[in-house]
């Protein structure tokens, strides 16, 4: 399958699926107004990526802000990746070491998600 | 809440002394976006401290995106009002103050107030497992939904939500809202 790939905005995040490497990027910011909208061509991609993962699946995450309707669009992406094994795959949340609402963010996701999400501090 | 909380008195106290920004028109997705440009841009010259600015930006965007999702339902035309919103940024000190003011339909007021009751009425921890619930449960709407926007706002925040609602019509009501940003 394809590679799913956006580029940043000031308004929404770069978006990097590597389909056979496993290796998922989603940096910047994410605070469109539709963030449905925005995400679901991303959530039918991964519909069929789950379906036929990688081997290793490896989420990186580092935004520097998103609104509330991109956190509901986050649970929506980490639902459809909680179909891969979970020893397959892991989400890595970074954050700077003084964004205590970001490390919070995470820790909520860690909370709620049925994925192994490590929490890592962003080297300046 | 204060009913005597008139954000036409807020407006002139807040001219005369600490506003960042303010808007008085009409309003609109493109507007909003506007707003949060220029509001980012000023917020940027003011504030030293990078967490704070980024926390401030963070609450703005969640206020100005929430009055969005609320006018959507606002049929414009039968309105019939040139100032649809109303939105007032001021530093006060070290802390900030987002004052906003919008029409809603009537009908959604009880909802509204229900809700911003409800969070009111948390201690941070407590608002804290409310938006975990909210966000793991909740149902994705085209409207972002579930109130997640009103616990955000008020978490982030760290203060309690201050309210007014005043009748227009018989079918609008003016919402507004008054947000105290801690910067420390």
């Amino acid at each position: 399958m394809e590679n799913f790939y956006l580029e940043e905005t000031s308004k929404t995040p770069k978006l990097s699926f590597n389909a056979e490497t496993g290796r998922f990027l989603m940096s910047g910011r994410s605070i469109p107004e539709n963030s449905i909208e925005f995400y679901r061509p991303l959530f039918e991609w991964l519909d069929e990526y789950v379906q036929k993962p990688a081997p290793q699946t490896a989420f990186d995450i580092q935004l520097e802000y998103f609104n509330t309707s991109s956190s509901k669009c986050l649970v929506e992406i980490f639902r459809r990746l909680e179909k891969i094994n979970s020893q397959n795959i892991v989400i890595n949340w970074y954050y700077e070491e003084d964004d205590e609402d970001m490390q919070e963010s995470g820790e909520d996701f860690k909370e709620i998600i049925d994925i192994e999400i490590k929490l890592n501090v962003l080297e300046s | 809440m204060d009913s005597t909380l008139n954000i036409q008195h807020y407006y002139q106290q807040m001219q005369s002394n600490a506003v960042v920004m303010s808007y008085k028109g009409a309003a609109s997705g493109k507007l909003l976006d506007s707003l949060i440009t220029v509001a980012q841009a000023k917020l940027a010259e003011i504030e030293p401290k990078r967490m704070v600015k980024k926390k401030v930006f963070s609450v703005l965007v969640e206020i100005l995106q929430n009055i969005h999702h609320h006018f959507n339902n606002v049929d414009l035309e039968a309105l019939q009002e040139d100032d649809a919103i109303m939105f007032v940024f001021a530093k006060n000190g070290e802390n900030y103050s987002v004052i906003t003011g919008n029409f809603i339909l009537s009908a959604e007021v009880e909802a509204l107030k229900g809700r911003i009751d409800a969070v009111n009425l948390l201690s941070t921890e407590e608002i804290k497992d409310r938006y975990r619930e909210v966000l793991g449960t909740g149902e994705i709407s085209d409207k972002g939904g579930a109130g997640l926007g009103i616990i955000d706002i008020a978490r982030k925040s760290g203060g309690k939500l201050q309210y007014d609602f005043s009748k227009h019509n018989d079918k609008f009501s003016f919402f507004s809202l008054t947000v105290n940003i801690s910067a420390t």
